[in-house]
């Protein structure tokens, strides 16, 4: 536990997870520059337990053949790793809406990614604060 | 013994958007736990989620530890035709399952 709070506190610690975090959008995106709209990602912002946050983003996008989204991606910015969720999805989609339960391990950014078929990237970050975090109960079991 | 829960509506009229919801019975365990011995408990999840529609892939999902225990899954569909959805959750030391719903579209 106490080994954990000050993995927390490391600024070191904070900076590595920083460069993870941007090393996996960079995996995702290819490079490509991340715009902010049309992606709604929501959780909230006030989070009792970390262990189980309902978490859902939404594209606005006609789902066509010629104009979908291709995948949508969630990233956290201070989880042990970046990643969360990949979901690849398609016109057969009809709505771009995607929903499931993360783990939060602390205060900090969620981000959500959108891959859409012209190969843009769409993006919207919310900061969440967490006062039971997930991965904590170290020591405890 | 994998347990694992689907909810589809049976019926929808052609054009509809279905959602569908996906539930499975797994501690998805992290692997950056300890033991009370300072042991690391090894990672043990559900990776990966796949949906075909008359064996055509129509949903994909990754996971990975940041995935709450017992992961559910959400996403929608367009109903085009009568048939099978199936639903496949593969993951660490083998774990595998299969879950498939039949629909009707009216």
């Amino acid at each position: 536990m106490a080994a954990n709070a000050q993995a927390q506190l490391d600024p070191n610690r904070a900076a590595q997870r920083k460069a993870a975090m941007e090393e996996a959008v960079r995996k995702v995106t290819g490079g490509a520059p991340l715009r902010r709209g049309r992606v709604k990602l929501d959780l909230p912002p006030l989070i009792d337990n970390g262990n189980a946050v309902p978490l859902s983003v939404s594209v606005d996008s006609p789902m066509t053949p010629a104009d979908h989204v291709k995948a949508i991606h969630v990233f956290t910015e201070r989880n042990p790793q970046p990643n969360v969720v990949n979901a690849y999805l398609g016109p057969r989609a009809g709505r771009a809406r995607i929903e499931t339960r993360a783990r939060i391990a602390d205060t900090q950014t969620v981000t959500a990614i959108a891959q859409l078929s012209d190969g843009s990237f769409w993006s919207d970050s919310v900061e969440v604060v967490v006062t039971l975090s997930a991965c904590l109960e170290e020591g405890l079991i | 013994m994998a347990r694992v829960v689907v909810n589809v509506p049976g019926q929808a009229k052609r054009g509809e958007v279905l959602e569908i919801r996906t539930l499975a019975a797994h501690a998805m365990e992290t692997g950056f736990r300890r033991t009370q011995l300072g042991e690391l408990i090894p990672r043990d999840i559900i990776r990966l989620l796949v949906c075909t529609y008359n064996g055509v892939e129509v949903f994909r999902a990754e996971l990975h530890p940041a995935i709450a225990a017992n992961p559910l899954i959400a996403f929608t569909t367009v109903a085009t035709e009568s048939g099978t959805l199936e639903f496949r959750w593969s993951g660490d030391n083998g774990y595998s399952a299969t879950q498939s719903v039949q629909i009707t579209v009216v």
